[in-house]
C-alpha cells in the first residue's frame, strides 16, 4: 500500500487522534496520540491491508534543545513499523511531556518491545505502562540518570556498580 | 553437619537439599571461554536442561549515540566502524545513506556499484567469521582455520581499498573517501576463488556431518511466527522461509542492476541458518562480480543538492580572474592517499563541495581548496541538513541495519539511532534456548551471530 494511503486510512479510522501526518524524504509518518496509540498500533498490525507484522525499531527523541520545538512536549517515542506482506513502511510517533513521560506498552503486540522498551527507559527515562520486565537494558541498575536525554552531559562520569549477586 | 553444609553450598540454599531435586541456577559469561562476545545468560537449570534463561547486555556499551551528537554529521563515521565490527563497510555506506536520505541527494552511479561491491564482500567476511566461529565450538577447529584464511583474502582487498582491516572509516556523505585501487578486478577474482575453495572444503567437511549435525539439526528452532515477533530479520528469518531481504524488498545502490537469489530454508533450526549462510556467500559473491563487470566510470561524489562533483569545480576559476595559471600548485601526494587525488575523487564522491571534502590536491595546492577544506571541518559550518528526519535500511550481514537520523538544521546530529540488527536474535535467545540442555546453548548463541558492537552500541 502506498505511504501516503496507509495514512489516509489511519486519519480515516481514528481521526482526531490522529494529531499529524507527513511524509518527508519517502518515509511516511503518523503523529499519533498517547490516549489512542495501543489501538493505532494494533489496527497497524491486525488490519489486512496494513499489515504491519514487524516492529523494526522503537525508540525515543528528547527534544529539549531542538530549535523551534523547545516549547512542546519534550520526548517523541518513535515506531517503526514494517509489512513483509505487503513490503511497506511507517513511522508513528506519539510526544508525551518529561513530568508525564508514560506509554503503554506494545510487548502484548511484538515481543520485542520488551528489549526495545526497556533500553528507552534506560537511555531517555520514558516509562512504559503494563511493561512486564521494566529494568535498564544496557546501563547497570545503579545508574543515575537516562544518558540519552539532551540534559545529561556526555562527560559525567559515574562510579562503576559490579555485577549483582 | 559439615557435609551438609557443602552440598547446601553445591546445591543451593533450602531444606530440600537432602532428596528430590531443584534447580540450579548457573551464570554463563560475561567472559566465557566457550563464547565469543561479552554477554552474560543466567540460566536456571534442571540437571543440565534449561528451564529458564535472562540474557543481560551492555557490557560493551560506549555511548555511540550520545557521541554521535557531539561531533558534526561525518564525525560519526569512525563510530559506526565499531558497530558490527566484523563487516564495517556496511555501517559506514548505511549511515552515510541515512544522511544523504535527510539531506535529499543521491549517490553516483559508480559510488553505488562501490558500496554495494564492498558490502558483499563485507557481508561474506561476517558470515566466514560465524560459521568459523561456530564450527571451532563445536570442535571443527579446522574449519575455523580455513574459513578465517579466507576472510584473510577478503580483509587483503578491504585493506586496498581503505588503508585499513578494521576500522576502515571508508564511507563518506555524498561518495566513498576514494576510488578502487588499481588491479581491484584481478584482485577480487583471486580473492573469490579461494573463498569458492574453502566453502567447498568446507561443504564437505561439515554439511553432512554425522557429529555437527548432531549439534546443529533440531536445536535452537524458533517458529516463524516467534522470529517476526521479535523482529528478527537476515539469515535468521530466512532459516525460517521468510524471504525478506532489505536488498530486494527496497533495492539501494546497484541491488536493483544485479540478479541474486534469496536463499531460504524452511526449519528454523541451527542448521538451516548455516545453510543460509553457506549459501549467501555464494550469492555475495555474484552481486560483487555482477557489479564489478558492470561498474561505470564517472564521479564518486555528489553535493548537497546531489548534483556529481567535477573535480574542478572545487577551485572558482570566476573568482580567480587572470590567475589561472597561480591557481593550483601541482602537488606530490602521499602514497598514503592513493585513489584519493582529483580525477579518482571525481569518479566516486557526489558534487557537492559543501558536503564533500575537496581533494588533497585542492586542499594542498590552492586557497579554495583549503577554504572549502575548511568551511567543511570547523565546527558551525561543514554539512548542514534541513530540519527533519529520516531511517535508512539496508540488509546489514546479521539483518536489517537501519539508521534514523533527526537534524534541527545544525552542523550536528540532533539524533542518530542505530537499529542493531543483532539485538533482536538475542532478545529471542532465551526463547530459543529454554528446553534444551546446556550444551546446546553454545551452537545457538553462535548461529546468532552476536556483535557485541551493534548489540551494546
Amino acid at each position: 500500500m502506498d505511504g501516503s494511503a496507509i495514512l489516509a486510512r489511519l486519519v480515516e479510522r481514528f481521526d482526531r487522534h490522529i494529531v499529524e501526518t507527513h511524509a518527508y524524504r519517502g518515509d511516511h509518518t503518523a503523529v499519533v496520540g498517547r490516549e489512542a496509540l495501543s489501538d493505532v498500533l494494533s489496527v497497524c498490525r491486525d488490519d489486512e491491508a496494513l499489515g504491519f507484522d514487524v516492529l523494526m525499531d522503537l525508540t525515543a527523541v528528547d527534544y529539549l534543545r531542538y530549535r523551534g520545538r523547545e516549547d512542546g512536549p519534550r520526548f517523541e517515542v518513535v515506531y517503526h513499523l514494517y509489512s513483509i506482506r505487503h513490503n511497506h513502511r511507517l513511522r508513528v510517533k506519539t510526544r508525551v511531556d518529561e513530568d508525564d513521560a508514560v506509554v503503554p506498552t506494545a510487548v502484548p503486540l511484538w515481543p520485542i518491545a520488551n528489549w526495545f522498551e526497556r533500553e528507552v527507559w534506560d537511555m531517555f527515562g520514558v516509562r512504559f505502562a503494563g511493561h512486564p520486565d521494566p529494568r535498564r537494558l544496557l546501563m547497570y541498575e545503579e545508574f543515575v540518570g537516562h544518558p540519552l536525554r539532551k540534559d545529561y552531559p556526555i562527560d559525567r562520569r559515574q562510579p562503576l556498580i559490579g555485577p549483582k549477586i | 553437619m559439615a557435609e551438609r553444609a557443602v552440598r547446601e553450598f553445591m546445591l543451593g540454599e533450602g531444606g530440600g537439599t537432602g532428596g528430590g531435586s531443584q534447580n540450579l541456577t548457573v551464570g554463563i559469561g560475561p567472559a566465557h571461554p566457550a563464547m565469543h562476545g561479552i554477554i552474560r545468560i543466567v540460566t536456571e537449570l534442571d540437571g543440565e536442561t534449561i528451564v529458564n534463561a535472562d540474557v543481560e547486555i551492555g557490557y560493551l556499551h560506549r555511548a555511540f549515540e550520545k557521541d554521535c551528537e557531539v561531533g558534526g554529521w561525518n564525525n560519526a563515521i569512525p563510530y559506526t566502524d565499531r558497530l558490527n565490527y566484523v563487516s564495517p563497510l556496511i555501517n559506514n555506506f548505511a549511515y552515510a545513506a541515512a544522511v544523504e536520505k535527510l539531506l535529499g541527494i543521491e549517490v553516483t552511479d559508480r559510488c553505488k556499484y562501490i558500496r554495494t561491491i564492498m558490502s558483499e564482500i563485507s557481508r561474506i567476511s561476517d558470515h566466514l567469521t560465524c560459521v568459523g566461529a561456530s564450527a571451532m565450538e563445536l570442535g571443527a577447529f579446522t574449519v575455523f582455520l580455513y574459513m578465517i584464511k579466507a576472510r584473510e583474502y577478503l580483509w587483503e582487498l578491504v585493506e586496498a581499498v581503505t588503508g585499513a582491516r578494521l576500522t576502515i572509516s571508508y564511507g563518506r556523505v555524498g561518495g566513498v573517501k576514494a576510488d578502487l585501487p588499481e588491479g581491484f578486478g584481478d584482485g577480487v577474482k583471486k580473492a573469490f576463488g579461494e573463498v569458492r575453495e574453502v566453502l567447498g572444503e568446507v561443504h564437505r567437511l561439515l554439511t553432512g556431518n554425522r557429529i555437527f549435525m548432531d549439534r546443529m539439526v533440531g536445536v535452537g528452532a524458533l517458529s516463524r511466527e516467534e522470529t517476526i515477533g521479535y523482529a528478527i530479520t537476515g539469515p535468521l528469518l530466512r532459516a525460517v522461509g521468510v524471504p525478506y531481504d532489505v536488498r530486494r524488498a527496497q533495492p539501494h545502490w546497484a541491488y536493483d542492476r544485479v540478479a541474486f537469489e534469496i536463499p531460504t530454508q524452511p526449519d528454523g533450526d541451527n542448521y538451516a541458518r548455516y545453510l543460509v549462510r553457506m549459501a549467501e556467500m555464494e550469492q555475495s559473491m555474484r552481486i560483487a562480480e555482477q557489479a564489478l563487470a558492470s561498474i561505470p566510470g564517472g564521479a564518486i561524489n555528489v553535493d548537497f543538492e546531489g548534483r556529481a562533483i567535477d573535480p574542478a569545480a572545487y577551485v572558482d576559476r570566476g573568482k580567480q580572474g587572470k590567475t589561472e595559471g597561480l591557481l593550483l600548485i601541482p602537488v606530490t601526494l602521499s602514497p598514503n592517499l592513493q585513489g584519493q587525488d582529483r580525477a579518482a575523487l571525481g569518479r566516486v564522491n557526489a558534487a557537492d563541495k559543501r558536503v564533500v571534502l575537496p581533494s588533497k590536491n585542492d586542499a594542498y595546492g590552492s586557497i579554495e581548496g583549503l577554504m572549502n577544506h575548511f568551511m567543511l571541518i570547523m565546527e558551525g559550518y561543514g554539512i548542514r541538513p534541513p530540519q527533519g528526519e529520516a531511517y535508512f535500511a539496508t540488509e546489514g550481514a546479521n539483518g536489517e541495519l537501519g539508521f534514523y537520523v533527526v537534524s534541527d538544521g545544525g552542523d550536528r546530529p540532533y539524533r542518530v539511532r542505530c537499529r542493531p540488527p543483532c539485538l533482536p536474535p538475542v532478545a529471542a535467545l532465551p526463547r530459543m534456548i529454554e528446553g534444551q540442555m546446556i550444551a546446546d546453548l553454545i551452537p545457538t548463541f553462535g548461529s546468532v551471530n552476536m556483535i557485541g558492537g551493534e548489540l551494546d552500541r
